[in-house]
C-alpha cells in the first residue's frame, strides 16, 4: 500500500484536525492556509507540545484558522483576540499563547487592544494576516487598504490611507516586529519562529492575497498574479540598507524589522508574587 | 496561597466586602477598568491579589476587561471584573460570549444613574433589565443583589458558586450607596460559607466533550493546558465545540443553555420574606431600596397596617413560582425601585388577578427614604 503522500511529506499534517474540520472555509488560492502551515512549522521547530499551545483568534477569514489546528483553540469576538489572550497568558503563563488576527480584526475594531498589548510587552506572539481588505463580509475597506484602492465600501477609491502595522507595533512598544509574505514561505516560517522565541510581545505581519475581493476590485488578477506582485515588491530589509532610495520606491520591507530585549509583563508580575511569598516565609 | 484577613471583625465598604468575598470564594484573576462608583473593587484587587498568588490587570477598556476574565477562567482560574453602567454596556457582547461558550465568570455592576454618563456619583437601580437582557440573542441570566455590606461579601461568594455550578456568567448588582456605605462585618472563617468549584472531567482525552449534554445539562470543564485540547467559539457549536449549521444540533445547544438554568432555578432563588403571612399589602424592593422599604413596613405595622416585605436577593431568574404563591392572598403589592419602573412589569406578569400592583419610583439620583415609602403605603393600601 502506498503511504499517504500528504501525511508522509508534510509535518503540518500531525497538527491538524484533519478528520474533524476539513475542508476549510477559505477560497481556493487564499494565502491564509500558507500562514497556517508556517505557524505550525514554527511551533514544531520550537518543540512545543500540542497541550501547551493556546491559539487565539477574533473574527474574520484569518480568525477561522485555529479551528483547523489541534491545540487549545479559542475563537473569540470581533477584535478582541488579544484581550482574551492576555487573560489566558497572565492566568497561566506556562501556556504558549499565539494570536491569529487580520487587518480588520487586529487594527480596526481591535486596534486598541493591539497597541496596549505591545505597550505591556506581554509574552504573546501575534500573527497579523494582512490582505488589505475585509474578506468574510465581502470586500469592504480595511485599515490597511491603500489610498486610492477600491473596495466594496470605497467604490470611488479609498480616500483614507492605510496603517503600517509594523511601525505601529514598534512605536507602541513591541519587542519583536517582522514582516513576511505568503510568497516567501520559508522566510515566513523563520519570522514566526523568531516571534515564538522572543520573550515579550512579538508581531509578525504576514502579507497575504485576497484575489477574490482585493485582487478583483483592483485588477491585480488571480492568486498567482498576486503572489507574483509580492515577489516583485518585497524587499529584504538587509538588502534595502545598501540600496539608494530611488530603488526602494514602491517596495515594502520584509524580514525582522525590530528586535529588542525588554522586561516581560508576566515575569514582572511573577517577581511581585514571589516577593510576597518570601516576606511570608520571613 | 490562601487569603488571610488579620481581624475577623472589620468596618468596611460594600465594595471592599466584595473584594474580600471574591478572594474567599477563590477568585485569583481580576481584569478591570476604572469607573465610578466601582473603582474600590479594582483597587482592592490590585493590592491583595498578588499577595494571594493571583493576578490583577488593568485593561485598556471594559470590553478588554470582560475578554481577559473569560480567557483567564478558561485556564481554570476563578475570575471577576467590576464596573458600573457604561462599562456594563461595553461588556455585554462578551457576556453573551461567556454564556454561549459556558465559561464561569463574575461581573459586579455597582449601579449609578444613567443612561450614558448619567450620574456617575449617584445611586440608581436602572440596570436591572440590562442585567437580564443586555446581551443580544436568547439569554438566561443569573443575577444576585445584596442589600448590606455583609451581604456584599456573602453574595459575591454565591455569585462565584452559581457561576461555577452552572458554567455561566453571573452578575452581581449593587449600587453607589451600598458600594460606599460602611458597616461592621464579621469575616466568615474558612469553611463557614460553602465554596463551589466547577466540575472537572475524569475521562480520558478521547472521550471528553467540552459541551457534553449531561443529565444536569452542565458539562464538566477542563482547563486549557490540562491535556484536553478543545475548541471554543462564539459560533453556535456541537458538543465538541465545533461550529455547526445543523438545525438539530443548534436547537440542542440552545435548549441546553436555557434549561440548565431554567430547570434548576430553585437552586439559585433567594428571597427574604418578612411579615407576609397576614399581610394585606406587600412591598417589593431589592438592594439599598429594600432597607428603606423594611423601615417603612415597620412604620406601617406600628400604625396597625398589615404590611409585609418581599426582598429578592436573586433577581434573575425571576422567582415566578414563589411569588405567585406568596402573593396569592395579598390584596396589594407595592413595587419600589430607583428607576422609571422596571421590576414592576415582572410583578404585573406574575401577580394574581386578585392582587393589585402599584409602584413607587425615584430617579433623581437620591435614595427613597422610609417616610416616602410609608406615605405611598398609606395611599395604596
Amino acid at each position: 500500500m502506498m503511504a499517504d503522500p500528504i501525511q508522509s511529506s508534510n509535518v503540518t499534517y500531525d497538527y491538524l484536525r484533519v478528520k474533524k474540520r476539513f475542508p476549510n472555509v477559505w477560497c481556493a488560492g487564499c494565502g491564509i492556509g500558507t500562514v497556517m502551515g508556517s505557524i505550525i512549522r514554527a511551533i514544531d521547530k520550537m518543540g512545543y507540545s500540542k497541550d501547551e499551545v493556546a491559539l487565539v483568534s477574533g473574527i474574520g477569514c484569518s480568525s477561522r484558522l485555529p479551528v483547523y489546528c489541534d491545540f487549545n483553540t479559542l475563537h473569540t469576538t470581533h477584535g478582541r483576540a488579544i484581550a482574551f489572550a492576555t487573560g489566558v497568558k497572565l492566568a497561566k503563563p506556562s501556556l504558549k499563547v499565539i494570536v491569529v488576527t487580520g487587518d480588520g480584526d487586529g487594527l480596526a475594531i481591535g486596534g486598541n487592544h493591539f497597541i496596549h498589548a505591545c505597550r505591556r510587552n506581554i509574552d504573546i506572539t501575534t500573527v497579523l494576516i494582512n490582505n488589505q481588505i475585509y474578506g468574510m463580509t465581502g470586500g469592504q475597506c480595511s485599515p490597511t487598504t491603500p489610498h486610492d484602492s477600491f473596495a466594496a465600501t470605497a467604490p470611488y477609491g479609498n480616500m483614507e490611507k492605510g496603517f503600517d502595522p509594523t511601525t505601529l507595533a514598534k512605536a507602541a512598544g513591541a519587542s519583536y516586529v517582522a514582516r513576511g509574505t505568503v510568497y516567501h514561505v520559508q522566510q515566513l516560517d523563520k519570522l514566526i519562529y523568531g516571534g515564538l522565541n522572543k520573550k515579550g510581545f512579538a508581531m509578525v505581519e504576514a502579507f497575504s492575497n485576497c484575489h477574490t475581493y482585493y485582487g478583483r476590485l483592483n485588477k491585480e488578477g488571480d492568486a498567482v498574479a498576486m503572489l507574483k506582485l509580492m515577489k516583485e515588491h518585497a524587499m529584504p530589509v538587509k538588502a534595502a540598507k545598501v540600496l539608494p532610495p530611488e530603488k526602494l520606491e514602491g517596495k515594502f520591507l520584509t524580514g525582522v524589522l525590530w528586535d529588542v530585549e525588554m522586561p516581560e509583563y508576566c515575569e514582572l508580575y511573577q517577581n511581585l508574587i514571589d516577593s510576597f511569598q518570601e516576606k511570608d516565609k520571613e | 496561597m490562601p487569603h488571610r484577613i488579620t481581624s475577623a471583625r472589620k468596618l468596611m465598604q460594600g465594595n471592599e466586602a466584595c473584594v474580600h468575598g471574591a478572594l474567599y470564594a477563590g477568585c485569583r484573576f481580576f481584569g478591570g477598568y476604572p469607573i465610578t462608583p466601582s473603582t474600590e473593587i479594582a483597587e482592592g484587587m490590585a493590592r491583595l491579589l498578588p499577595k494571594c498568588g493571583g493576578h490583577f490587570i488593568q485593561m485598556e477598556d471594559e470590553i478588554a476587561s470582560m475578554a481577559s476574565i473569560i480567557g483567564a477562567s478558561l485556564t481554570g482560574t476563578k475570575s471577576m471584573t467590576a464596573t458600573s453602567g457604561p462599562g456594563f454596556s461595553l461588556m455585554q457582547e462578551n457576556i453573551g460570549y461567556a454564556y454561549i461558550t459556558e465559561v464561569p465568570v463574575v461581573v459586579v455592576n455597582v449601579q449609578r444613574g444613567g443612561p450614558s454618563t448619567g450620574l456617575p456619583t449617584k445611586i440608581a437601580q436602572a440596570d436591572t433589565m440590562q442585567a437580564r437582557y443586555g446581551t443580544h440573542g436568547d439569554y438566561q441570566a443569573i443575577t444576585v443583589a445584596p442589600a448590606s455590606v455583609r451581604e456584599c461579601f456573602e453574595q459575591t461568594v454565591k455569585a462565584f458558586n452559581f457561576a461555577e455550578r452552572f458554567r455561566t456568567p453571573v452578575t452581581m448588582l449593587t449600587d453607589e450607596v451600598l458600594g460606599h456605605m460602611r458597616e461592621m462585618i464579621t469575616i466568615p472563617e474558612s469553611g463557614e460559607l460553602e465554596v463551589v468549584d466547577r466540575e472537572k472531567p475524569d475521562v480520558p482525552h478521547e472521550w471528553y466533550h467540552h459541551f457534553e449534554i449531561t443529565p444536569t445539562l452542565v458539562s464538566p470543564m477542563a482547563s486549557m493546558g490540562d491535556g484536553y485540547r478543545y475548541h471554543v467559539t462564539g459560533l453556535v457549536h456541537d458538543q465538541d465545540g465545533f461550529p455547526t449549521a445543523n438545525p438539530n444540533e443548534i436547537k440542542a445547544k440552545m435548549d441546553k443553555l436555557r434549561n440548565k438554568i431554567v430547570r434548576f432555578a430553585d437552586e439559585v432563588t433567594q428571597l427574604d420574606v418578612e411579615m407576609v403571612d397576614d399581610a394585606g399589602i406587600v412591598v417589593f424592593a431589592y438592594g439599598t431600596t429594600a432597607r428603606a422599604a423594611r423601615q417603612a413596613v415597620h412604620m406601617a405595622r406600628e400604625k396597625r397596617i398589615r404590611a409585609g416585605l418581599i426582598r429578592p436577593i436573586t433577581i434573575w431568574p425571576f422567582p415566578d413560582d414563589q411569588l405567585r404563591e406568596l402573593l396569592a392572598h395579598v390584596r396589594r403589592v407595592l413595587v419600589v425601585e430607583l428607576n422609571q419602573g422596571q421590576l414592576i412589569h415582572e410583578i404585573e406578569r406574575v401577580a394574581p388577578k386578585t392582587c393589585k400592583v402599584a409602584g413607587l419610583t425615584r430617579y433623581d439620583g437620591e435614595v427613597l427614604n422610609p417616610v416616602e415609602i410609608f406615605k405611598r403605603i398609606l395611599e395604596v393600601k
